[in-house]
């Protein structure tokens, strides 16, 4: 029983990095990136390939991943998705949806439909033994506590920095935040650009933790869409707080029978959205 | 002073009559062509009216959804049931599937339509994957793996495929006919206003909230026509199959080549993905990138589409839904 729920939690970490870009994107600029599930494929993908060419240990090649990440999400909404905002979600939906298709049958391409997994020199099956029959595994564990801090970083960079007054004021009111000298257009490549390399942090875990395979992503989208909805829009906390439901929910589900974990996800998703439209942390703010 | 309001023009007249000699053409194919041809058309009737159905959606409704494939699948599996468990004919179940997706739709709405804009689209995209997981484990209709249609066997060859091929015929025809006079009442302008500006329409009295259940219900009906239709023409379903996120895609990339919010647009977004399917698909994943790259395009350039192109160019509709004030 215990077991169970520590495994929830532990995952529960996992799909709040895989939410919080999401979250992210979604608060700065309301748009809603249908491509975050496959990207995230494409940043496992990215680690897998990187940490042999570069030739170094798995968190060097982390730390060249996500400035690559942040790089690329930062050009990808200077030249292709600041041109899709608009009042009307549609065409950044189109846009992100076509942008999913194109990176899923890429890598369907490049790597074939195989399921691959990053090298991880025996740490996804080292454990921590607690007390006499208890034990955690060492990489869930650093995975959620990687989830925690990005967490606080998030709601300090919004709360507390002058970068985060910034994403607040475009995220409240575009036209009058740009009157103010605030350059959107800029913060938008920026805030995409964090999300980005957030995102690339999910798929090395994933890929470190599991295995990835090209076509992954959709349902890792669902995961990070849940979360968010779960915990409510607009807080970062919430999110942590909504991807822990989820993972809690799907442990409980597997345990059960193992075609039930995603399924019972969904439907403890369902039933939020039925008895609290707006999650169980609405905040508009931040 | 007296106006006079018309929609119509000589062209759209004449485009018209066009269309009816089309259709009675259409109608003697089996008599002529080959199966193959008939075959081809049923397949792209099924795309053509979910694609309607997107852009009705969309285009007019305002609500982008990724998660049609939900009706498109309940309508097959509607379809299946009916003629397996109860011995309906599988051609008479096809409307009465389509029915049963749009009777579905209505607890449904409840839940999609607590999220709005982006998160819309993705909590349909839930909901269909909790009818395809919860089809999975339902082991009378052959769970994950899925079932064939047997209340077919002992048909004779040609009478299935040229039956399937009108009902395909008359699917299309009537789905275009039911778009366009609903666009054409009263509550297709009231829809046209609430697209515009929502709030604006609420204040003159439109029943929003209705008037976005009615689309959604009617959406949903044809979704699940195209459904009950594609496997009543391939014999097999499977809940992967019919819960395939892909219908959704095609349907997108369909309507923003030919044109979102027009009647028009789907049609020759439809014949430009039959030909594109025709000639390319062999490629596969290079194919599909290649959808991909071209909606994005057309969605950041040409935001109007084949259709809103000519009609700038030309001042012409074929299916005119507007009324224009002539002196």
């Amino acid at each position: 029983m215990i077991e169970t729920v520590v495994q929830g939690l532990l995952l529960g970490g996992l799909y709040c990095l895989f939410a919080l870009g999401l979250s992210l994107m979604f608060g700065v600029m309301r748009l809603t990136n249908i491509a975050q599930g496959d990207l995230i494929v494409l940043g496992g993908f990215s680690a897998i390939v990187l940490a042999p060419l570069l030739g170094l240990n798995i968190w060097a090649t982390c730390l060249v991943l996500l400035p690559l990440a942040y790089a690329l999400g930062y050009f990808l909404q200077r030249g292709v998705l600041n041109r899709a905002l608009d009042k009307d979600p549609l065409p950044s939906l189109v846009v992100t949806f076509g942008l999913a298709i194109v990176v899923q049958n890429g890598l369907l391409e490049v790597f074939s439909a195989d399921p691959r997994s990053l090298a991880s020199g025996g740490l996804n099956t080292q454990s921590l033994h607690i007390g006499e029959q208890f034990a955690v595994g060492i990489l869930p564990l650093m995975i959620c506590v990687a989830a925690v801090l990005c967490t606080c970083a998030m709601q300090l960079l919004f709360n507390k920095t002058a970068l985060g007054r910034a994403f607040r004021a475009v995220s409240d009111d575009q036209e009058v935040a740009e009157l103010m000298g605030l350059n959107a257009r800029k913060l938008f490549a920026i805030a995409t650009g964090i999300a980005f390399a957030l995102i690339a942090l999910a798929g090395f875990f994933q890929s470190l933790r599991t295995t990835v395979s090209p076509s992954d992503g959709p349902q890792l989208l669902l995961f990070a869409f849940e979360s968010v909805i779960i915990g409510g829009m607009g807080s970062f906390w919430g999110t942590f707080v909504g991807a822990m439901v989820l993972g809690l929910t799907q442990q409980v589900g597997f345990k059960v029978d193992p075609a039930w974990g995603v399924w019972l996800g969904h439907l403890v998703f369902l039933a939020v959205l039925v008895a609290r439209p707006n999650g169980l942390f609405p905040k508009t703010k931040g | 002073m007296s106006t006079n309001v018309s929609r119509g023009t000589r062209g759209s007249q004449l485009s018209l009559s066009a269309g009816v000699i089309l259709c009675l053409v259409a109608v003697s194919l089996p008599f002529w062509g080959e199966s193959s041809w008939m075959r081809e058309f049923v397949e792209i009737a099924c795309y053509f009216i979910f694609a309607m159905m997107w852009n009705l959606l969309a285009g007019y409704g305002g609500m982008v959804s990724v998660g049609q494939q939900a009706f498109f699948g309940l309508g097959g599996y509607a379809m299946l049931s009916m003629a397996t468990f109860w011995g309906v004919n599988p051609f008479v179940a096809i409307p009465l599937a389509a029915l049963a997706a749009a009777l579905i739709a209505l607890p449904v709405s409840r839940l999609a339509f607590r999220l709005h804009g982006g998160y819309f689209a993705i909590g349909t995209w839930v909901i269909s994957e909790v009818f395809r997981l919860s089809i999975a484990n339902i082991p009378a209709v052959g769970g994950g793996s899925g079932t064939s249609l047997t209340a077919m066997h002992g048909m004779d060859r040609w009478a299935r495929e040229s039956t399937t091929y009108w009902v395909a015929l008359a699917c299309v025809v009537a789905s275009i006919a039911l778009i366009y006079l609903f666009l054409r009442s009263k509550e297709g302008l009231a829809l046209l206003a609430i697209r515009d500006n929502e709030v604006a329409a609420e204040g003159q009295g439109i029943a929003v909230f209705r008037m976005k259940l009615a689309v959604y219900v009617v959406a949903a009906f044809g979704c699940g026509l195209a459904g009950a239709l594609y496997f009543v023409s391939s014999l097999r379903i499977s809940p992967d199959a019919a819960f395939d996120v892909n219908w959704t895609a095609f349907a997108i990339f369909i309507v923003m080549i030919g044109g979102i919010g027009r009647i028009e647009g789907p049609i020759i977004g439809a014949v430009v993905f039959w030909a594109l399917n025709k000639f390319f698909s062999d490629y596969g994943t290079w194919y599909l990138m290649g959808l991909g790259i071209i909606a994005i395009v057309m969605t950041l350039f040409f935001r109007q589409g084949a259709w809103g192109y000519l009609y700038k160019k030309l001042e012409f509709e074929v299916l005119p839904t507007q009324r224009k004030l002539r002196d």
